[in-house]
């Protein structure tokens, strides 16, 4: 266990430098640079030559690259060329909005989406499974920039049930530590305050819910399909087991490995996915601040963001991995 | 008294847009409490179905149609509720399957899939359960049964998994067991091991058994009598050393003839049954192994052969059966009047 954690974390350093070098090329053929998000159209080629030495963009791509990885071991992600505050301290503020953006989503999505998928499979062929199977067609097929849109006129603007954007109502005087909103609340006992950002995080959450939910469905559905004509199932039935045993013990827990895996490549796309989300609902993620970094050609943030995403993004898959020889004693991590 | 009556059982699978298969077609048999009973016959003559029907483990989908009755100690199975049913299975009525990999579940461990038919049928809870699991264990030949009840299917090798699935389905002394080709995914020794096991888990506790197998070397080591299927149909029922000796239906003949012996000389041909199981006709139309029958008369095709019981207890569905050795051959071909021609005047003819 302990060995295979240990492997695991070394192969992301090969991982982390071949990424590292695809996105330091691909950021620097991005047409234009910090230079014109800074000073505008009118600046004339000296004053741009100017900007771009004291940002040690005139050197040769390479010898940037090395400076780049010199600080990188010292986990220094340098500074955002737009906000000139250093990346990693914007990546702090923000991440954790995504977080709790995710977490949400994961929530809604995983609470209806394996008890659904379970239930269509059940009722194969009724309504109940025509229902979800269609839906999770539309929940795939439709935007999420227009499902936000939709959830946002109906439930904030007309009925007045959910703030329409920000992660806290201004008028709340809440103690922030770790900039989790929620998890700050419980910390300092201020329940109003957790309320409020839970309350902020039911729309923006659904939206970002739609296409998980809609995976989770399918994938529980099919294989609880598949787990029923099993032969062990079979054995259970013959053993003269309840209903209750057959299906919790014997069925439900040999659906959910394929979930499992479904649900950790998914946790990676939501985690980087949610800038559509947190545009539409104005939420302080990295979505949107990775977004405007790509028009400002803020190469410290989109390489730092980035950089750090995939990090998560390798980590979360490690717990799935982990969580998965837990449920089944056949994968032996070593 | 018998201890289960199978009458006249039937299934029929109807799906939308196919032809409806009839694959149990008025199977009758019986067992006898602490009996022994062979059900033998080709993949698809419907001999895993009929162990299905009478367990209720069949699918329950709106096509499957179940008809007839399989009467255990008194009651018919197949009329029960689910929950009774629930209750029979298991406790006095246990099945053990083919593939010992695939009809354990691989991520429970051993010992919870035996304790929990302790916990259902016994009442038995937390560590007399383990207890009585490891015994079990113990008692159809796992060593070390403490450290197995840990592992997982899947650390176990082929014998020691069928081994378990036994332990499970004897775990609380069923009446009857029913094997469905518990052999037929083992190596040839493991396979001799195992029908020891049953041979002498029946024996000492008085347990019917009904082994379903298309093997008739397992049915020769251990079946007190024997039914032999075909399309959906008992063709012939005797005790096992007549049926040996003296097959009268030309299908028992040609599974016995179709084994390979190895005293025969080098270089003999095998004696397969021409033709497959595809091969057949509707039970309503004649006989349905008239396709591939060599004793073939015109008779075979005109009516559903009647059973024929002799009086020593054997039974055959056939119009012109292999004659018992030493028999005066009839004055008149059978193939003639078909209806009275047998060679034993003692026999009697039922329709149904």
């Amino acid at each position: 266990m302990f060995r295979f954690i240990v492997r695991r974390l070394l192969q992301l350093i090969p991982t982390l430098f071949g990424l590292s070098l695809l996105l330091f090329i691909w950021v620097r053929r991005l047409p234009g640079g910090p230079e014109d998000a800074i000073l505008g159209e009118r600046a004339t080629p000296e004053m741009r030559a100017a900007i771009r030495r004291s940002m040690g963009l005139d050197e040769p791509i390479l010898v940037q690259y090395g400076r780049f990885v010199q600080r990188l071991l010292r986990l220094d992600l340098g500074t955002s060329s737009s906000t000139k505050r250093p990346v990693v301290e914007e990546f702090l503020e923000r991440f954790p909005g995504t977080v709790e953006l995710t977490i949400t989503a994961l929530v809604i999505a995983i609470g209806i989406g394996i008890p659904l998928g379970y239930l269509a499979a059940r009722r194969r062929g009724r309504l109940l499974d025509h229902l979800s199977v269609g839906g999770s067609l539309v929940g795939i097929c439709v935007p999420i920039f227009f499902l936000a849109y939709v959830l946002k006129a109906i439930f904030s603007e007309n009925l007045g049930w959910f703030p329409s954007s920000g992660r806290q109502d201004p008028t709340i005087d809440a103690t922030r530590i770790t900039n989790f909103f929620v998890l700050d609340g419980l910390m300092t006992r201020e329940w109003d305050a957790v309320a409020d950002a839970l309350w902020h995080l039911v729309l923006p959450g659904i939206a970002l819910a739609s296409i998980p939910l809609a995976i989770i469905v399918r994938i529980t559905r099919a294989s609880v399909l598949e787990v029923l004509n099993e032969d062990f199932v079979r054995t259970a039935e013959a053993k003269g087991l309840t209903e209750r045993t057959v299906r919790g013990r014997h069925v439900l827990r040999n659906s959910l490995l394929p979930v499992v895996t479904s649900i950790g490549l998914l946790t990676g796309g939501l985690l980087s996915g949610a800038v559509l989300t947190e545009t539409v609902f104005a939420f302080t993620g990295i979505g949107a601040f990775i977004y405007e970094a790509i028009g400002q050609r803020d190469y410290p943030v989109l390489l730092g963001f980035i950089m750090i995403i995939s990090v998560v993004y390798v980590l979360v898959n490690l717990l799935v991995d982990l969580s998965y020889s837990l449920i089944d004693p056949r994968v032996r991590v070593r | 008294m018998a201890l289960l009556e199978v009458d006249d059982l039937s299934v029929t699978f109807a799906r939308r847009g196919q032809r409806t298969v009839r694959a149990v077609d008025g199977v009758s048999f019986s067992v006898d409490a602490g009996e022994v009973v062979g059900l033998v016959g080709e993949s698809g003559c419907g001999k895993s179905v009929t162990s299905m029907a009478i367990m209720g483990l069949l699918p329950r989908q709106p096509g499957t149609r179940i008809g007839g009755k399989a009467v255990f100690d008194g009651t018919d199975l197949l009329g029960l509720d689910d929950r009774a049913r629930r209750d029979i299975r298991g406790r006095d009525v246990a099945m053990i399957f083919q593939d010992p990999l695939s009809s354990l579940n691989p991520v429970i461990p051993i010992g919870l899939q035996v304790t929990e038919v302790l916990a259902r049928h016994r009442g038995m809870k937390g560590d007399a359960a383990r207890k009585e699991a490891a015994g079990l264990l113990d008692r159809v030949g796992i060593p070390d049964p403490n450290r197995r009840l840990k592992e997982y299917p899947h650390q176990l090798s082929g014998g020691m998994r069928q081994r378990a699935l036994i332990a499970m389905a004897v775990a609380c002394r069923p009446r009857l067991l029913i094997a469905d080709e518990p052999t037929t995914a083992l190596d040839v020794t493991i396979q001799a091991q195992i029908l020891e096991l049953l041979k002498e888990l029946v024996h000492d506790s008085g347990t019917a058994l009904v082994m379903i197998t298309h093997d008739l070397g397992v049915v020769a080591g251990m079946c007190d009598s024997i039914n032999v299927l075909y399309a959906g149909r008992v063709v012939e029922t005797a005790r096992r050393r007549p049926l040996f000796r003296e097959p009268r239906h030309p299908y028992t003949a040609g599974l016995l003839g179709s084994v390979p012996r190895l005293d025969s000389g080098r270089g003999e041909p095998l004696n397969p049954i021409p033709g497959s199981v595809r091969d057949v006709l509707s039970w309503s139309e004649g006989c349905a192994f008239a396709p591939r029958c060599s004793r073939r008369v015109d008779a075979c095709l005109d009516e559903t052969p009647p059973l024929v019981r002799t009086h020593d207890g054997r039974s055959y569905r056939c119009v012109d059966p292999v004659p018992l050795p030493g028999a005066i051959p009839a004055q008149a071909g059978p193939a003639d009047q078909p209806g009275a021609s047998s060679p034993d005047p003692n026999e009697e003819k039922t329709r149904d």
